[in-house]
């Protein structure tokens, strides 16, 4: 951790009006509550929590698409104020514009940092290589199956260079296979990269294999439990996943967050209106 | 229609070849499909020429498809078809190309700015629901009973199709899409430029190729009030002096053109919304 990180997270809370079934308000749904996180510079940083527990509402805080009701979200000590390229967000459901080719799609977020049309051709099919897809660069979303839509949305995010990637349990939709490969390229896009990214999952595994700094989240109103540091010789051969050291961490992830889990699921019947479909 | 917009279609396994959709279908199998997508009609146009034929219905007011054709074709020789069409086609493609040209922008407009939407919605549903042919009286009473009056009611009955389809266009483009272009940091005016237009494309297309059918359908009524050319003309005049092959000739000419019409809007939606459908 260096002295000034990269993200700052400082003190961040979120609540929603809330109105019952007659359309009258409500006590505040808190969201979020005292959410204090440092992410350091080129820092791989998985963040885990019960469904439900505001990880998704942390993401769109920031992204610059909603303003927190409380606290401060600093992005290299300055704070963040809106949407901005210095963040690249990735979603679950890949977000790519169906009428658009995936070299378009890629082409989109170099459209809104004003590059010069001949230069987001070159710079789309780059990064369209460096996720694997050079061959498939006219090829519409609907042609390209889920693993592939998801590069190419990686791709779209890395391409304006962000110095920031927040990734929102991008490969949940994705089968096991696919999501294990995918996992070992980011990981290998991350080390060629250098870029700090910020990676909400809600798969144990996925959270310990990725990040070199597993973020615990409570469940609802969510706050940072934990972090757990996750050392793993991930340079051997052999699959850091068979590693006793793996079972370890994932084991530490999985009591943390056991009783959160239990929490939310007893919390589950509550009304929690906009906040069902988050995540 | 607005819903597969959002919807992810069903992946296709995607091959190294791209032209290799369904290309190298065996003969057979397309014969066979001709066959079941035109035995209804075959079976249909059979029923039509027998049917007079053995007294099933009195060949004085249903003749057979035969003599039907051989009218058509008199028809065709002499020029009046043609005259009668090409007066029809002009009337519904001049309302039809107003109605477009005017509906379409309002339509973003309303469903863009949610005053002018709640302003503007419950009068044009109003309207929508006004069914066009009521109103054929007082477009007569107002722009008298020549072209002017036809036109409108043409540019009447398709404004709505399109304009509500448009609006549920813009209304239904998927959140997410939005959700990411703004995280980009794109202004208002792109994001409805690079999103939110070319996602209500498919939907707008819909409404077009309703009002082109709609279009048809209330010109031709309107020509058998008042007018002195137009396939509704002929149709109503043929029956009036009991010339009933010519108004069956005017009836499978419309029909024909009404075909025609909705293949030509589909094939120009196909070429607008490719990224949607499916190859092969």
């Amino acid at each position: 951790m260096s002295e000034h990180p990269r993200l700052r997270l400082d003190g961040v809370r979120q609540t929603f009006p809330v109105r019952d079934s007659r359309g009258r308000p409500g006590p505040p749904l808190t969201a979020l509550d005292d959410v204090n996180l440092d992410v350091g510079a080129s820092e791989f940083l998985t963040l885990v929590g019960p469904s439900g527990c505001g990880k998704s509402t942390l993401l769109d805080l920031l992204g610059g698409l909603a303003r927190p009701t409380g606290g401060r979200i600093l992005l290299d000590g300055r704070p963040v104020e809106g949407p901005g390229l210095d963040r690249g967000l990735v979603f679950q459901q890949y977000a790519l514009l169906p009428w658009r080719t995936a070299l378009d799609n890629v082409a989109f977020g170099l459209e809104a940092k004003g590059l010069p049309r001949r230069l987001r051709a070159a710079r789309a099919r780059e990064y369209l290589a460096l996720v694997g897809l050079e061959g498939f660069a006219d090829r519409y979303p609907h042609e390209l199956s889920g693993g592939m839509r998801q590069r190419v949305a990686i791709a779209r995010s890395l391409a304006f260079d962000p110095e920031v990637l927040l990734m929102d349990e991008p490969f949940a939709a994705l089968d096991a296979q696919t999501r294990e490969s995918l996992q070992d390229e980011l990981r290998a896009i991350w080390l060629r990269t250098g870029k700090t990214v910020l990676f909400i999952t809600h798969g144990i595994d996925e959270a310990v294999y990725l990040g070199q700094r597993v973020a615990v989240m409570t469940s609802r109103p969510g706050r940072i439990k934990s972090v757990i540091d996750v050392d793993l010789d991930r340079d051997a051969s052999r699959d850091p996943r068979s590693d006793p050291a793996f079972a370890r961490y994932r084991n530490r992830v999985w009591q943390e967050l056991h009783d959160e889990v239990a929490l939310a699921r007893r919390s589950e019947f509550a009304p929690v209106p906009s906040e069902a479909d988050r995540g | 229609m607005a819903d597969t917009l959002t919807r992810t279609p069903a992946p296709t396994v995607p091959t190294d070849d791209p032209t290799a959709h369904g290309t190298a279908r065996p003969l057979l199998a397309v014969g066979w499909l001709w066959f079941t997508r035109s035995a209804a009609i075959l079976a249909f146009l059979l029923l039509w020429e027998t049917a007079p034929r053995v007294g099933l219905v009195d060949r004085v007011f249903l003749p057979p498809l035969s003599e039907v054709l051989v009218a058509t074709a008199d028809l065709a020789v002499g020029g009046q078809l043609w005259a009668h069409v090409s007066a029809s086609l002009s009337r519904a493609l001049a309302g039809f190309v107003v109605a477009v040209a005017v509906a379409v922008p309002l339509g973003l407009l309303i469903a863009w700015y949610r005053p002018v939407s709640d302003l503007l919605l419950p009068l044009l549903e109003l309207f929508r629901n006004t069914a066009a042919l009521a109103l054929l009286p007082v477009f007569v009473l107002i722009l008298g009973i020549g072209e002017a009056s036809k036109v409108a009611l043409v540019v009447f009955a398709c404004t709505f199709p399109i304009l509500l389809s448009t609006v549920t266009g813009v209304r239904t483009v998927d959140p997410l899409l939005v959700k990411a272009a703004v995280s980009l940091g794109f202004g208002p005016l792109a994001l409805f430029r690079k999103v939110v237009l070319p996602a209500a494309v498919p939907s707008v297309f819909t409404g077009i190729r309703m009002a082109g059918a709609a279009s048809i359908l209330v010109l031709v009524a309107a020509e058998m009030v008042g007018a002195q050319s137009g396939l509704g003309y002929l149709i109503n005049s043929s029956q009036l002096n009991f010339q009933i092959h010519d108004m069956y000739a005017g009836i499978l000419s419309i029909a024909l053109l009404g075909v025609t019409l909705n293949g030509a809007l589909v094939a120009l939606e196909r070429r607008w919304s490719r990224w949607r459908t499916t190859p092969g």
